[in-house]
């Protein structure tokens, strides 16, 4: 191997920490804002259900870029400070994808069976046991496979981190690209095999998650399909 | 915070601009996706040996990646291999179209397979020819169904042409930071720019939505 293409290799795989950094965080952030705005959505308060939809509305509709660029310029001129980059990002990521996961955690548990309420009223389960103890858990195993392409999803817009300098692996390839100019192929084709190989990982976890998750609910957990072989969603 | 209602009002006209740039990327954008996706629809359900399995690879590894760097590669990489040097704005629409191609032949797809069984069985009983089957009988059947999931797409991709701003598309994004690196005021012009997207997905949104129930009842 040549010099120089160990050193886009390295460069570029010096970036993957941050990318991984970034997804796993937006992914964090994401399960909390996705599952405390779908619930409320559900709320029985109008004022909740209200301010759930504002914000899932907002950032749905509002592009991400925007929103990645409000957070870091306009928001320092505003409050008088800034954000660690990588910080700002995985904050613009999981509010973002948070308030699509939120669409997903409404439908999920909409989804659970009238009757599966009902059962647990005449066991005299409190809302909270009901809600924690019997519609919950049926509901997860629905948001599953849409939350595997949200997160998906997120994982390919830690690229719009190049923006505002985290360091990760777009950004990393653009400071290559300079100087290797002959050897954008090798630049490239490293980028996408990482983000390729972090999908695949994503939802490998995923399945197996379902997996788990399904049989623990006594249903027949769901076939083995290749590992990226899902249904998109948008990018 | 130090908020001016005039410097808003002022940036209006130039970020109304950037959002027709905007616009046309999304329109052009999606025209492409529409006819490419079906394409790729096609060439996968025609089980061509090799090609449809790298059909399949493609679609799979453009919809796994992120549309930066496939603006980056169609930019820096494609135009130079090809010898050409088409605007910003032709790479845009390009990149864009390809991408959400990936998505809208998964679309085009599931809307074919949705046809019945039997109107293949009929049309296979009157012997007509498979052109004929596909423009008489399938295609009308299936693209009607599809038709909300193809503008939820149009509506993400809308919400992702401002990342074209990296290969300097005047888009409604890259007015808004022009007119703040100008005035060292980016407040207004950035929350400006989040407005507009607003106002256009969120009643688009809706549409769709009412389009979906009204295909829900075909």
């Amino acid at each position: 191997m040549s010099d120089s293409t160990s050193n886009i290799i390295s460069t570029i795989l010096s970036g993957l920490g941050t990318t991984v950094y970034a997804t796993v965080g937006g992914i964090a952030l994401t399960i909390v804002l996705a599952l405390i705005a779908g619930l409320a959505m559900l709320s029985r308060s109008r004022t909740v259900r209200f301010v759930s939809r504002v914000y899932v509305e907002g950032f749905r509709g509002t592009s991400e870029v925007v929103q990645l660029f409000w957070l870091f310029f306009v928001l320092p001129a505003l409050v008088g400070f800034k954000l660690v980059p990588l910080f700002a990002g995985i904050i613009v990521l999981g509010l973002n994808h948070g308030a699509y996961g939120a669409e997903i955690v409404r439908g999920a548990v909409q989804s659970v069976p009238r009757a599966q309420r009902e059962g647990a009223v005449a066991l005299s389960f409190s809302p909270a046991q009901r809600m924690f103890r019997v519609i919950l858990p049926q509901a997860v195993v629905e948001m599953l496979p849409p939350f595997n392409n949200l997160f998906i999803q997120l994982m390919k817009s830690t690229a719009l981190l190049y923006f505002i300098s985290a360091g990760e692996i777009t950004e990393k390839g653009e400071l290559l690209r300079p100087v290797y100019g002959s050897q954008l192929v090798l630049i490239y084709g490293v980028e996408l095999l990482c983000y390729l190989a972090i999908a695949v990982v994503i939802t490998m976890i995923m399945r197996a998650l379902e997996r788990v998750l399904a049989r623990r609910l006594g249903r027949e957990p769901p076939k083995r399909e290749r590992a990226w072989a899902r249904a998109g969603a948008p990018g | 915070m130090n908020w001016n209602w005039d410097y808003f009002w002022e940036s209006v006209p130039l970020l109304l601009e950037g959002l027709l740039v905007t616009l046309e990327l999304t329109v052009l954008g999606s025209a492409v996706a529409y006819v490419l996706g079906l394409v790729f629809a096609l060439v996968r359900r025609a089980r061509i040996p090799v090609l449809s399995q790298l059909m399949y690879l493609f679609i799979e590894v453009v919809r796994s990646t992120p549309l930066l760097i496939q603006v980056f590669i169609v930019f820096y990489l494609l135009w130079p291999a090809l010898g050409i040097t088409p605007s910003a704005f032709v790479t845009g629409v390009i990149a864009l179209g390809i991408h959400y191609a990936t998505y809208t032949s998964e679309v085009y797809r599931a809307g074919i397979e949705a046809v019945p069984k039997g109107q293949w069985e009929a049309a296979r009983a009157l012997s007509l020819p498979r052109g004929r089957v596909w423009t008489g009988i399938i295609l009308p059947q299936a693209v009607p169904r599809v038709v909300p999931a193809l503008g939820n797409y149009m509506i993400s991709m809308f919400k992702e042409t401002p990342l074209l701003i990296s290969i300097g598309v005047l888009d409604v994004l890259n007015r808004a930071k022009g007119q703040g690196a100008e005035t060292f005021q980016v407040i207004e012009p950035y929350t400006l720019a989040g407005i507009l997207f607003l106002l256009i997905s969120y009643p688009s949104s809706i549409l769709v939505r009412r389009l979906e129930r009204r295909v829900g009842q075909l």
